[in-house]
């Protein structure tokens, strides 16, 4: 466990990821959230945040694993929509997935989405 | 009519049958036209064309093209072994040969034709064949049973095939020609010289130029040929196929029109000179010709069954098309039109490769406009294309020998508005333009709709891009608007949108989607205005508000590869190095622990660095006096050059030097998408520049320019632009191609292609860039000008920028890296574990942490010993 993350505050389900700051606008950035296994055990998950100032969300989350290029790297994805859907492409091999649903829009696929939100220039995550 | 129309029709054979089946089926009723069927043979019609494979185990019964029940069902009178002798014409009767008579309205004469012996002593014994019916199959059959060697005299088309038949019965064969070649009337002198290897390679001799002049007892085998030249050949069987005669008799005898070789003349209608007779098939003569083939034979029957019933028909038989496509004993064979190149002027091409056993031959006009004939042997693969051209009489492209080399890149497709609508577009499915044409009319409205209708493009789908143009074409034609939008967010091409980017100086995606877009954008029209707005502006591609815009190897400079870590190539112009800064690079890589690999381009490639090494690595390299290579850019990438006359014997041109000037004039400028150069310092090419976008080697007076090369997944030899160029005039000229190339390519739009869809091509190219033709050479030089001017190593600027550098980490709130990204060693260095490896170093507990949301599938089965990759 790094420092950085021991200092999350977990607020009941609702984690504060990052801050405002952090965000680039119309791209994604990537944290690591902690979370507990149901043998009790310690794990960690990467989350993709998203910052779509022209949207009505904000911001968004989904993981940031891409189930096909089975990589890392959705954050690294370009974003946009796809008739009127927030999207982001992964930057492997090019798939849509919605930002809202997590929904592969070309494939057979899905990630996750969670809700996020920006709560006193923190952004938070409910996972 | 009320009365009922007699026809009746003597001869049963392919083409009789298909009179037969027509006039049946144009027909009102058997009350309107009563049909009786004569047939010499003992059986009613059958498949000729595939007579071989009745040695390869096909029956009579599976041979036949009908059969007595479906005649009664038809209602068709017929017989057999009715030998038609005498015609009655004053009465319209006709005798059989057992007295048996029939009166008839129409007669029709389908008596087809017979093999010819060439009168040799001894060739009426009785091994000695023919090939025609079903019963000389069994004669041969039987005959081969007690036979070891068998001879087939003559070798044209159905010559090879009876070859074949006695090579499948296990006979030792052999073919003896009187002609110097093979297959003399389709094929030409070098096509048959192939063909006569092809043949012999499998097992089957070939005796050309030999005159069999008797046949008698043999020694060894039954039967002795002897041959003019005072050759012989044992043998204990011999076919005779030495072509064919009209059975033209019941013509001959009852004073029909015959020609001077024979066959019964006929008109269009195909009437003989008795209007209430007609011939059909190899009986027939149309002005001088006999058609030895099933399909005029078939248009034929189609003519004759319609002016039967109509005399006002205006259907026509007016010859055929004798073009053919087949296989002979596993070899391709195809003839088209004047194969050997009769025609007065007639020019021809040859291609011949020898050790691929294959032989092609175009035949055109003299202007060079017009195909005329083709010969194509060992490959028939451009046959169908080839045959469009002559049956359309379509003009043929500049290099008319494109259209049968195989190493032409882009081999001059027909353009869609040139075919007609019988071409095929589609050969695996066989789907003609016609087809499309009318699924366009029956409503489908863009190139999806079209394939799910006809089924184009739905098999090898080589023909999508043709596909698309016809599809395109024909809705065009229709006045529907085709939609060139580079997707949903803007109704513009790349270079529409270009244009409104210059023109009303647009400096951000995000003014340019409010005015003239909608939605967020996308991953396809981002990075287009990216790369237009670093072409027209040339500004630092990772301002913040150019970041969102980059596909990932934008946005990190660097390559990314498949699991999620980058690779980095410094530049290295024209491929020279120091040893220091090859030192260096090796330090990196050591350092690192990356992996190192020479590219194609004459540089190094480091692969395996995380997103968050990025900065550390380049600082390193920049420190050492290295730069940015580009390899991640839609722009310039390297310019590779032999070494030239400094070094070498041979070289006239110091190409390293031009390498060098060039690759760091136009380094980093964004274009439609990469960029290639090379030169080379002699014409021996060491170089390989006619496979890049921008080509130069050196003459001994200057610099040829080549254009438009491309290596890749569809090589293009580059077009010669321009010749004995000097250095200022060669920068000159790459400059406005350069610059004219990224105003108005396409998105993700190589130059070859570029060119290929450039009107005018390479002729209106040099128009505008040398004879400024559009008086514009003056703002691309310009253009080219301010974008060089404001070069910088994006590497160099980034590291120079902390807050750019934020974008460098894998977590916004941890420093730790990506645990997922595992390597093992192979061949002394680092790659990407598999997926099964990364579950192997799971179970063997190596890896710290594991994410359970990776759903593995174990199907990549490496089982070697893991060694997991800890930072």
């Amino acid at each position: 466990m790094t420092q950085a993350l021991k200092e999350q505050t977990v607020n009941k389900d609702w984690v504060t990821l990052c801050g405002i700051q952090d965000l680039v606008a119309n791209s994604g950035i990537c944290a690591l959230v902690a979370k507990p296994s149901e043998q009790g055990e310690q794990l960690e998950k990467q989350i993709a945040i998203f910052s779509i100032p022209d949207s009505e969300e904000k911001v968004f989350a989904v993981d940031n694993f891409d189930p096909i290029g089975k990589a890392n790297v959705l954050y690294r994805g370009i974003v946009g929509s796809n008739n009127g859907e927030p999207i982001v492409a992964s930057p492997l091999y090019k798939q849509q997935f919605s930002l809202k649903t997590g929904t592969c829009i070309q494939e057979e696929a899905e990630i996750g989405a969670y809700p996020a939100r920006i709560q006193d220039q923190a952004i938070q995550v409910y996972i | 009519m009320s009365k009922q129309l007699n026809v009746v029709v003597v001869g049963n054979g392919m083409v009789g049958h298909h009179f037969v089946e027509q006039l049946a089926n144009l027909r009102e009723s058997a009350e309107q036209v009563n049909i009786t069927v004569l047939s010499a043979e003992n059986r009613l019609a059958y498949d000729r064309v595939h007579l071989s494979e009745y040695f390869a185990g096909k029956t009579a019964q599976d041979l036949a093209l009908t059969d007595e029940s479906t005649y009664h069902d038809w209602q068709i009178d017929f017989r057999t072994n009715a030998k038609v002798t005498t015609i009655d014409r004053q009465q319209q009767q006709i005798t059989t040969e057992v007295g048996e008579t029939f009166s008839y309205d129409k007669l029709i004469l389908a008596t087809g034709s017979y093999p010819f012996v060439p009168p040799i002593p001894g060739g009426d014994q009785s091994h000695c064949l023919v090939y025609r019916t079903i019963d000389d199959l069994e004669s041969i059959k039987s005959s081969a049973s007690s036979s070891k060697v068998g001879v087939v005299i003559g070798g044209g088309l159905l010559g090879l095939e009876a070859a074949n038949a006695l090579k499948e019965l296990g006979l030792q064969t052999h073919v003896v020609e009187f002609a110097p070649q093979l297959m003399a009337v389709q094929v030409d002198t070098g096509g048959g010289r192939l063909l006569k290897s092809k043949i012999e390679e499998l097992g089957v001799q070939v005796h050309t130029s030999k005159a069999t002049q008797v046949i008698e007892k043999g020694e060894s085998c039954r039967y002795r040929l002897v041959f003019a030249d005072g050759e012989t050949l044992e043998t204990d069987l011999v076919l005779f196929s030495a072509g064919i005669r009209p059975y033209d008799n019941l013509g001959r005898e009852n004073d029909l029109t015959l020609g001077e070789r024979g066959g019964i003349v006929i008109n269009s209608q195909c009437q003989t000179s008795d209007e209430n007779i007609y011939a059909i098939g190899e009986c027939a003569l149309y002005e001088n010709m006999i058609y030895g083939l099933v399909a005029p034979g078939y248009s034929m029957a189609k003519v004759t069954a319609n002016h039967v019933l109509d005399s006002t028909s205006e259907t026509v038989f007016e010859g055929a098309d004798m073009s053919t496509k087949l296989k002979l004993m596993g070899v391709d064979v195809g003839s088209i039109g004047d194969a050997h190149a009769k025609t007065q002027g007639a020019l021809t091409y040859t291609y011949e490769n020898q050790p691929e056993g294959v032989y092609k031959k175009i035949v055109v006009s003299s202007d060079k406009t017009l195909l005329l004939g083709a010969v194509l042997v060992g490959d028939t693969s451009e046959y169908d294309s080839l045959l469009q051209y002559m049956l359309n009489a379509i003009e043929l492209p500049e290099s008319p020998e494109a259209l049968i080399l195989p190493m032409a890149a882009d081999k001059p497709m027909l353009g869609a508005d040139a075919l007609p609508d019988t071409a095929t577009i589609c050969s695996c499915l066989n789907v003609t333009k016609g087809d499309i044409v009318a699924a366009v009319d029956g409503g489908a409205c863009s190139v999806a709709d079209v394939k799910s209708c006809t089924k184009a493009s739905t098999g090898c789908g080589g023909c999508a891009a043709l596909l698309k143009d016809v599809v395109d074409k024909e809705l065009e034609s229709r006045g529907v608007e085709v939609k060139k939008d580079i997707c949903e967010h803007f109704a513009y091409s790349r270079r529409e949108l270009f244009d409104i980017v210059k023109v009303e100086k647009i400096t951000s995606f995000e003014q340019l989607i409010e005015k003239h877009g909608q939605g967020l954008g996308c991953e396809i029209c981002k990075p287009t205005v990216g790369s237009i707005l670093a072409s027209v502006w040339n500004d630092y591609i990772l301002d913040s508000s150019k970041v969102p815009l980059q596909d990932t190897n934008d946005t990190f400079l660097a390559n990314m590869q498949k699991d999620g870590t980058y690779s980095v190539v410094p530049r290295i112009p024209g491929g020279e190095i120091t040893p220091d800064k090859l030192i260096t690079i090796g330090e990196v890589a050591k350092k690192y622990n990356l992996y190192t690999k020479i590219t194609g381009g004459q540089r190094i490639d480091l692969f395996g660095a995380r997103v968050d090494q990025l900065p550390d690595i380049w600082q390193e390299l920049i420190d050492a006096g290295l730069e940015t290579g580009h390899a991640y850019g839609k722009s310039v990438r390297t310019v590779k050059s032999c070494v030239g006359s400094t070094w070498c014997r041979y070289g006239v041109q110091d190409s390293v030097g031009m390498a060098i000037d060039i690759e760091n004039r136009y380094k980093g400028v964004r274009a439609p998408h990469k960029v290639k150069f090379a030169v080379s310092g002699c014409t021996r090419e060491c170089a390989e520049a006619q496979s890049k976008d921008f080509g130069v080697i050196a003459t001994d007076k200057g610099w040829n320019l080549y254009v438009s090369g491309n290596g890749g997944m569809k090589p293009r030899h580059a077009d010669l632009f321009a010749t004995d160029l000097d250095d200022e005039t060669l920068i000159k000229y790459i400059d406005r191609i350069f610059s004219f190339y990224i105003q108005t390519g396409d998105r993700l739009q190589r130059t070859s292609v570029w060119m290929e869809n450039l009107e005018g091509g390479l002729e209106y190219l040099q128009k505008v860039i040398i004879d400024d033709h559009l008086g514009i050479c003056d703002e691309l030089e310009k253009q080219m000008a301010s974008i060089v001017g404001k070069y910088q190593c994006e590497w160099k600027t980034t590291l120079e920028n902390p807050e750019s550098l934020k974008r460098f980490r894998q977590f916004v709130n941890s420093d730790k890296t990506d645990s997922n990204i595992q390597f093992v060693t192979e061949r002394d260095q680092i790659r990407p574990a598999t997926l099964a490896e990364k579950k192997a170093g799971e179970l063997g507990g190596n890896i710290e942490i594991v994410d359970l949301t990776y759903n593995e599938s174990p199907s990549e089965s490496s089982k070697q010993a893991v060694a997991v990759m800890e930072d």
